[in-house]
């Protein structure tokens, strides 16, 4: 019997060691973040007041932007050899592949996220003055909400001639609740201005509702044709 | 062993479209077990689509196909299919292909792995990435990974295609010892000739439709039909 998690756990190691070979998705993932970093720390003056209020966007923004490119790889990468087929001619379960793709590029983009907040926090100058604590539920969450539609709609488009454009276009719109919990979130902390405990709690609604659908939904997904 | 007089896969008028273009125009048939099936004809006759609609990868339009009493996709575990592609990772080592695949089947350890790989006639310990195979030693390893379960149909669509004769006979004779001991093998192919003398059944395709089936490799041609 081929049981969810061991397929899940195959699948994402198999995965995590095709990208530590060729480091498609990390390289371009990190050099888009610098450009934005240093891009943004050439537009205005980092050591201002204000940037206290813009960096959440800036971060976010910068992060969505970058996660499409190992969303887009996570597949294109099955496509190559049509490797998918083999997955599904297998009595492997539809939703282990999801699973691991997800878990795969949440390790990614949170990778991402560990090596670039450091030089945001630098750059930008950045100090909190709320409670900093909040800031890793709302990293976790919002990242999870990224990566889960992300990783479905960029399946979804995979048979789709203009992949690279169709996934953008699917994610940012529905992405837009959990973007500006994440953005609303991240600026009342490092304001101090206000609780970001309803932001936190926003973000884990939706990441619920929408990992669920997408666990629903997944199996007719990898089957269309 | 499966019991040769057993019909095991049913085919019922299956229509197959492609927007307008229809590759399966009401393909009728059974097939028995334990039997080595040549599909023959022309290209676009209809053979891959109608070897992706028996392993589940496509829908029938209009129709219906029973392998083993159940649907293509609940039939999987018992059916092993390669493709014209590799359906390999390039990046890792054919090991490590093979250890991948085995987990999806349930399959532990690498005993089995290196069981098949030997089968081919490669060798287990080669750490060379896939991509850098020849494409010989990419087709052996491809059916490596069709047969890593121990399936009893095998679905098998150009295996020897740009494979040299050597190897090509060599896959034959796998083949064959693989019906001997009871599987049924299905074959698509366009070197008909080196199946000779081993398939049981050379079924002809034309237009989308099985249009004769022989013992032998020799036919008469249909009307309007290329016969080569």
């Amino acid at each position: 019997m081929t049981s969810l998690w061991s397929v899940t756990l195959a699948t994402m190691v198999k995965d995590i060691r095709l990208e530590w070979r060729s480091k498609d998705a990390l390289n371009s993932m990190l050099f888009f973040s610098l450009l934005v970093v240093v891009i943004f720390m050439f537009s205005f003056d980092p050591l201002a007041e204000e940037s206290r209020h813009i960096v959440g966007g800036l971060v976010w923004v910068g992060f969505l932007f970058a996660s499409v490119t190992a969303l887009n790889q996570t597949w294109a990468r099955e496509l190559r050899n049509q490797v998918l087929d083999a997955y599904r001619v297998s009595p492997a379960p539809a939703n282990a592949l999801f699973l691991a793709k997800v878990l795969g590029n949440f390790i990614f983009v949170g990778v991402l996220e560990a090596l670039m907040t450091p030089l945001f926090v630098i750059f930008y100058n950045v100090r909190v003055l709320g409670p900093a604590w909040q800031l890793l539920p709302i990293a976790i969450l919002g990242t999870w909400a990224l990566v889960v539609n992300g990783t479905f709609f960029a399946a979804m488009s995979l048979r789709t001639r203009s992949r690279e454009i169709m996934l953008p276009l699917l994610l940012f719109p529905i992405s837009i609740p959990a973007v500006v919990s994440m953005v609303a979130g991240t600026t009342s902390i490092l304001t101090g201005e206000e609780s970001a405990h309803f932001y936190i709690v926003l973000l884990l609604t939706y990441d619920v509702v929408f990992t669920t659908a997408c666990l629903a939904l997944f199996e007719m997904i990898l089957h269309a044709e | 062993m499966s019991d040769p007089s057993i019909s095991i896969i049913t085919v019922n008028n299956v229509i197959k479209q492609f927007g307008r273009f229809a590759a399966l125009r009401g393909v009728t048939a059974e097939f028995d077990a334990g039997r080595f099936h040549a599909i023959l004809g022309e290209n676009g006759a209809g053979k891959t689509t109608l070897l992706r609609t028996l392993a589940g990868l496509a829908q029938p339009t209009r129709g219906a196909i029973s392998i083993f009493g159940k649907t293509p996709r609940d039939a999987c575990r018992d059916m092993g299919y390669m493709a014209h592609p590799s359906l390999l990772y390039d990046e890792m080592s054919g090991m490590e292909n093979l250890r991948y695949y085995a987990r999806l089947y349930g399959i532990d350890g690498n005993g089995r792995c290196e069981e098949v790989i030997r089968i081919v006639g490669l060798d287990p310990e080669l750490a060379r990435p896939v991509g850098q195979y020849s494409q010989g030693m990419r087709q052996r390893m491809s059916l490596a990974r069709a047969i890593l379960h121990d399936p009893k149909l095998l679905l098998l669509d150009e295996p020897f295609s740009n494979v040299d004769v050597q190897s090509a006979q060599a896959m034959v004779g796998l083949l064959k010892t693989m019906r001997d001991a009871g599987k049924t093998v299905f074959v698509i192919t366009h070197q008909a000739s080196l199946l000779e003398g081993v398939a049981d059944e050379f079924v002809w395709m034309h237009a989308g439709q099985i249009v004769d089936r022989t013992a032998k490799l020799t036919r008469a041609a249909a009307p309007g039909e290329d016969v080569r």
